[in-house]
């Protein structure tokens, strides 16, 4: 079948079997190996990407779910050459090993944090009623957030720190 | 993956026209059931018909409570205000499940039909009923640490592993749907799930090509005195061995009315009608919640290595509801 994949805010024409996953069609066909395979069945979140600014599984999305949607892989997120805040806080913080995860954890973590300033919760907040602060939100908040996003290199604490770091450097600015 | 064509339509009258009229054709939301389901050969549709883009993507606060579109992510329900307001164990139970990432991509109708977790229903290579009806339960004999005590029969012991339907089942939530002929029609939550029985395969109260266009939750005001708990082998990201939505309404120390439904340990969202009625004009003790919990397990049937859960939902319902009375509103 034919198809547009908005990616990057590169649109490309595809024609693809209709079976092709995004990750799939990200990977296979547009060469954008940084959105890694890792289950293959949406238990791991190696395959993260962002969808009209929405963390989503690249893996159990059929590419051709994703016309006239635009989607932001690792390869769309640094600025020119400078990374973004995430990435660097990443870098800063230690929080990978072999990297194999890292990129679904970076996106992940970039939608995290504009989700906790739109105050929204998660299930371990305490108090549904009220709008979770960035300044105070919690270790465990952070992890409950990021639960989608396995390391088998467990570098979970760094991961936090990471996270956490993004987080305080925009409540200060 | 088997071949399908891939369709799309304008309205959702046309995408119950497109699925009716084809055996073999599915309607595709979030595809975190479909497509995971596909991928291992357990669902084979030759056609799927995407339903994410025909207007059923908002959330309507009226008077009489509020109209949820199907196509609405699992995300944006939980976090809607009003509905963290007006129905706390809404929000709970859908964010205790899946992760963001799945909870974006999800939506409440995909909730509604997500089908069983059972290991033996992923494996096309296992006897199930439930998908291929009359080769037997390789469950009831094998490893059931997470199956079924409520509803089961001989056929089938699979749990439903939704947390959300839990939540709406207390909610008393109506499903509404269209029909190819253009005709809509609504489903009380209760009525909607089926408990495996002689024919584990019939799993909802569908029509072929009948698909949902919307749900409502009623008005409750008592719900804003409700929790949902849900006890895991993992802190996150795990399907429930146990979970419970309690609605309370109190006076004083009395209960005026209670609302109790169970997850992961039936084989449909759960509604323990005796136990809600056992409740009412009682004090709202830690002792008359077990007293509760006991009517609620009454005729639970355990297997080989799933006796734990029956326990475990009891204390279970004891905590969710002393959690609703001890909250601070």
């Amino acid at each position: 079948m034919r198809t547009t994949l908005r990616v990057n805010s590169t649109t490309h024409e595809l024609s693809v079997d209709s079976r092709v996953t995004l990750l799939d069609a990200l990977r296979d066909v547009l060469g954008l190996t940084g959105t890694k395979k890792g289950c293959d069945q949406g238990a791991c979140g190696a395959c993260t990407v962002i969808i009209d600014g929405q963390r989503v599984l690249s893996c159990l999305t059929l590419v051709a779910m994703c016309e006239g949607q635009d989607v932001v892989t690792i390869e769309g997120l640094a600025t020119g050459g400078e990374l973004h805040p995430m990435q660097a806080a990443f870098l800063h913080c230690d929080g990978f090993q072999c990297g194999y995860c890292t990129p679904g954890q970076i996106l992940s973590a970039v939608c995290a944090v504009q989700e906790v300033h739109a105050g929204v919760p998660s299930h371990v907040t305490r108090n549904l009623r009220q709008p979770v602060n960035a300044a105070t939100l919690t270790d465990e908040e952070i992890r409950e957030r990021m639960s989608g996003n396995l390391c088998r290199c467990a570098a979970y604490p760094n991961i936090v720190s990471a996270v956490r770091q993004v987080l305080l450097n925009e409540v200060q600015s | 993956m088997n071949a399908f064509a891939f369709q799309r339509v304008a309205a959702a009258a046309d995408a119950a026209s497109a699925v009716s009229g084809r055996r073999g054709a599915m309607f595709l939301a979030g595809g975190t059931t479909l497509v995971d389901l596909m991928k291992v050969d357990v669902l084979t549709p030759d056609t799927v018909v995407d339903v994410r883009h025909l207007g059923m993507s908002s959330i309507d606060v009226t008077g009489d409570g509020i109209t949820v579109g199907a196509a609405v992510s699992n995300s944006q329900l939980a976090w809607h205000p009003v509905v963290r307001e007006r129905y706390p164990v809404l929000s709970e139970a859908i964010l205790s499940g899946a992760t963001t990432q799945i909870r974006n991509m999800a939506t409440v109708a995909g909730n509604i039909l997500q089908r069983t977790r059972c290991s033996y229903f992923r494996d096309v290579h296992a006897s199930c009923n439930r998908r291929q009806p009359g080769s037997g339960c390789d469950a009831i004999e094998g490893f059931n640490r997470g199956h079924a005590v409520l509803g089961v029969s001989e056929h089938c012991i699979a749990t439903h592993p939704s947390d959300m339907c839990v939540a709406m089942a207390v909610l008393d939530v109506d499903i509404h749907t269209v029909r190819a002929d253009g005709t809509a029609r609504s489903i009380p939550f209760g009525e909607f799930h089926q408990a495996p029985g002689d024919t584990p395969q019939i799993e909802v109260a569908l029509e072929h090509g009948e698909l949902i266009t919307h749900v409502v939750i009623p008005h409750l005001s008592a719900a804003r005195r409700s929790h949902y708990l849900k006890v895991r082998d993992r802190a996150s990201y795990e399907f429930a061995l146990a979970s419970a939505a309690v609605v309370l309404d109190l006076e004083g120390d009395t209960i005026r009315a209670a609302r109790l439904g169970l997850g992961g340990i039936a084989t449909r969202p759960w509604r323990a009608v005796e136990a809600e009625h056992f409740l009412t004009g009682r004090k709202a003790s830690d002792e008359t919640f077990r007293d509760a919990a006991e009517i609620a397990l009454t005729g639970s049937v355990a297997r080989e290595h799933n006796h734990f859960k029956i326990e475990l939902a009891k204390r279970t319902i004891v905590r969710a509801y002393a959690t609703a009375r001890d909250a601070n509103l």
